[in-house]
């Protein structure tokens, strides 16, 4: 029972001083001193890497969310004869729920666990202890870069995954299940409000990008450089950002649309 | 080794997001449809607004004319005050305009019908709206039934 | 402590975790001379590169370079002093994704000012120097083992060090590959007049070009002094190491109970 209490108190104990470490180095990461020339292009770098190459998943799954939102929505809606609001039932879900959480989990599977390895490897092969011998901050040179592009790519990623996803519901609910197109957008028009919605669903994404862009770089960045420390960082790093993120959109939603 | 297809693939993935989130603006928000002219405020006074929200439309003849900004209780007269943005494409609703609580089908959400009246002066910004009829209650409602039951027997 | 020591040590304690690596550790590093690092494996030699480099600071005692105490700089000192050193990784530790040419530029890209044509002499020199003039336009990845490591080498000689470390740098050459780095290591040092300091578990090709050998065992040093003194030494400790007889001081079972204690 004692050792039990002890075992709490232990991983409690790490896991707050892991939370400082991952502070301090997001810190020295952004606030460093900078030199924004070569940085800004080490940035865009990084936003073709986890951005761009994201854009094929995220663009298929966004149609597909879109496409089984519209069929479900449709059947349900039908009960009421309301089905003239699927286009506020689409347009609303993915522009305040679907489209900043779906798009996050996507996005640290696909970029997330990238950068975790990619950095870890780049650990592992010394190559970040050979930029500090050489004099060069590899927080400034590797990590702030990639933690960049990830804070800007996300919530692109997830205006792309929004709006392919209405598309997607059009298709199904106008184009196949014969819903009046005319009434679907203007419903969706209508009951849609750009700051409520739209701006508030990207301020969820940004807080999401922040968060599991920097859980995958210090999950990179403090792995232990082995194989098997690589691969056990890589699967941290997805199930903890996946874990924040939901955690995280309850409290944005309870503060955002908690009222309405 | 700084490639130009990089460089150009980058800058279309922005100009994506850009694109998204007009379209989200303009299409699915309908961003552009209102204020565009301006608005103007007018407001009316309720004796209950239950059910009603802010944001929630105004329309008059079915059509979407402006939304409620804001719900406030007036305690001199112990009645609501709904504040109303009404687009300056609608600028022509007589004095004697009344404004009603409605609610959207059978389930659906509460909103403000407005029916113009004949009177040849036009409401202006700030104007209050006296002749309304307010939401209907359904307690209320299968209270006044059961009552009139009773009487009848 | 001689005025011609570039690195000195004093009476530094680290441990890792709850290991303890050193306890009391005291050598020094002549200026413009080779130094090897030698001693059974697991007793930290590349350690003591690190903490020479600043990567990682002792528990106790004082590490200075060039008579400044290291652990005490601040971040940006530090970065200052280390361009005044090059570090060859055991594993070249190459950027991955730049290729030769701007691998071995990337340091006088970050350090310098200088113009593109510039640099494009100096990496091309750097790289004669270490025969792979030829690769400039190669990655990495399409280089063997001991060519990365050359590269590497060209890399941490580009700002024109006082001081370069090996960590481990024939460890896995074919005889052609150790040779060619065993006279590089050489060459440089005299041309250069660098002061080398070789981490290295090949004993008699390492002592073979070293004019200073430092040989750690048990958490300290068990000798400090010239070759030959160390092949004439009494001391069983540097006679196992030297003889590689599989007992002696350094014992070959890892410390545990009695075997008849353990099966009953």
């Amino acid at each position: 029972m004692i050792d039990w209490i002890a075992g709490v108190g232990r991983s409690t104990l790490s896991q707050v001083s892991d939370l400082g470490r991952a502070s301090l180095m997001l810190m020295q990461a952004i606030f460093g001193r900078s030199n924004v020339g070569v940085y800004g292009r080490l940035t865009v770098d990084q936003i073709y890497a986890v951005g761009v190459l994201s854009l094929s998943i995220i663009i298929v799954s966004g149609l597909f969310i879109g496409m089984v939102l519209g069929l479900q929505g449709y059947t349900i809606l039908t009960d009421y004869g309301s089905e003239q609001a699927l286009g506020q039932m689409v347009a609303l879900s993915l522009t305040r729920e679907l489209g900043p959480v779906v798009t996050a989990l996507l996005f640290a599977g696909r970029a997330g666990s990238a950068l975790t390895a990619e950095i870890g490897l780049m650990k592992a092969t010394e190559q970040l202890a050979s930029l500090e011998m050489i004099g060069v901050d590899p927080l400034r040179r590797v990590v702030a870069p990639r933690f960049w592009a990830g804070v800007i790519s996300l919530p692109i990623l997830s205006l792309i995954f929004v709006s392919v996803g209405c598309l997607g519901g059009a298709l199904v609910g106008v184009s196949w299940l014969g819903v009046d197109s005319g009434s679907f957008w203007a419903n969706m028009q209508a009951s849609v409000d750009f700051f409520d919605d739209v701006f508030n669903g990207m301020i969820k994404s940004v807080v999401f990008a922040i968060v599991v862009t920097w859980i995958a770089v210090y999950q990179g960045y403090d792995l232990v450089p082995t194989s098997e420390g690589i691969a056990r960082a890589t699967t941290k790093t997805v199930v903890y950002a996946s874990l924040a993120v939901l955690g995280l959109d309850f409290f944005l939603t309870a503060v955002m649309f908690g009222e309405i | 080794m700084y490639s130009r297809r990089l460089e150009l693939s980058v800058g279309a993935f922005v100009l994506l997001g850009a694109l998204c989130l007009a379209f989200l603006a303009l299409e699915v928000s309908g961003l552009a449809s209102t204020g565009d002219n301006g608005t103007y405020r007018l407001s009316a006074r309720f004796d209950n607004v239950a059910g009603l929200t802010t944001r929630a439309k105004v329309s008059a003849a079915g059509v979407t004319v402006g939304r409620v900004v804001g719900i406030r209780y007036d305690k001199a007269t112990a009645a609501a005050i709904v504040d109303m943005e009404i687009s300056q494409d609608f600028a022509e609703f007589s004095e004697d305009t009344s404004a009603s609580i409605l609610t959207a089908g059978l389930l659906g959400e509460k909103y403000i019908g407005l029916s113009t009246g004949g009177d040849p002066n036009n409401l202006a910004d700030g104007d209050m709206i006296y002749d309304t009829q307010s939401a209907i209650v359904l307690e209320e409602l299968i209270g006044k039934f059961l009552l009139n039951m009773s009487s009848e027997k | 402590m001689t005025a011609s020591a570039f690195v000195e040590i004093e009476d530094v304690g680290f441990r890792r975790d709850r290991r303890v690596i050193y306890d009391g550790l005291n050598a020094t590093v002549p200026r413009g001379k080779i130094t090897a690092i030698v001693g059974p494996s697991g007793t930290g030699k590349t350690t003591l590169l690190r903490l020479i480099g600043g990567q990682l600071k002792p528990e106790s005692g004082d590490v200075r370079v060039d008579g400044v105490s290291v652990q005490s700089l601040k971040r940006a000192e530090l970065f200052q002093l280390r361009k005044r050193m090059g570090m060859l990784f055991q594993s070249g530790a190459l950027f991955a994704e730049l290729s030769v040419f701007e691998n071995v530029a990337f340091p006088l890209r970050v350090h310098t000012d200088l113009d593109d044509e510039l640099i494009r002499l100096i990496v091309l020199m750097k790289l004669e120097a270490v025969g792979l003039r030829g690769a400039v336009d190669l990655v990495p990845s399409e280089l063997s083992g001991g060519m990365q490591r050359r590269v590497a080498l060209a890399r941490a000689i580009a700002l024109d060090p006082e001081m370069i470390m090996y960590d481990e740098p024939f460890a896995g050459q074919d005889p052609i590959g150790l040779g060619v780095l065993l006279s590089l290591v050489k060459q440089l040092n005299q041309a250069l007049g660098l002061t080398s300091l070789v981490v290295s578990h090949d004993l008699q090709e390492t002592l073979s070009i070293a004019d200073h050998v430092i040989m750690i065992a048990n958490n300290r040093v068990a000798f400090e002094g010239s070759p030959a003194v160390m092949q004439s030494s009494n001391d069983p400790l540097v006679q196992q190491f030297l003889h590689g007889s599989p007992d002696g001081p350094v014992r070959f079972h890892f410390p545990a109970p009695a075997l008849e204690d353990a099966l009953s």
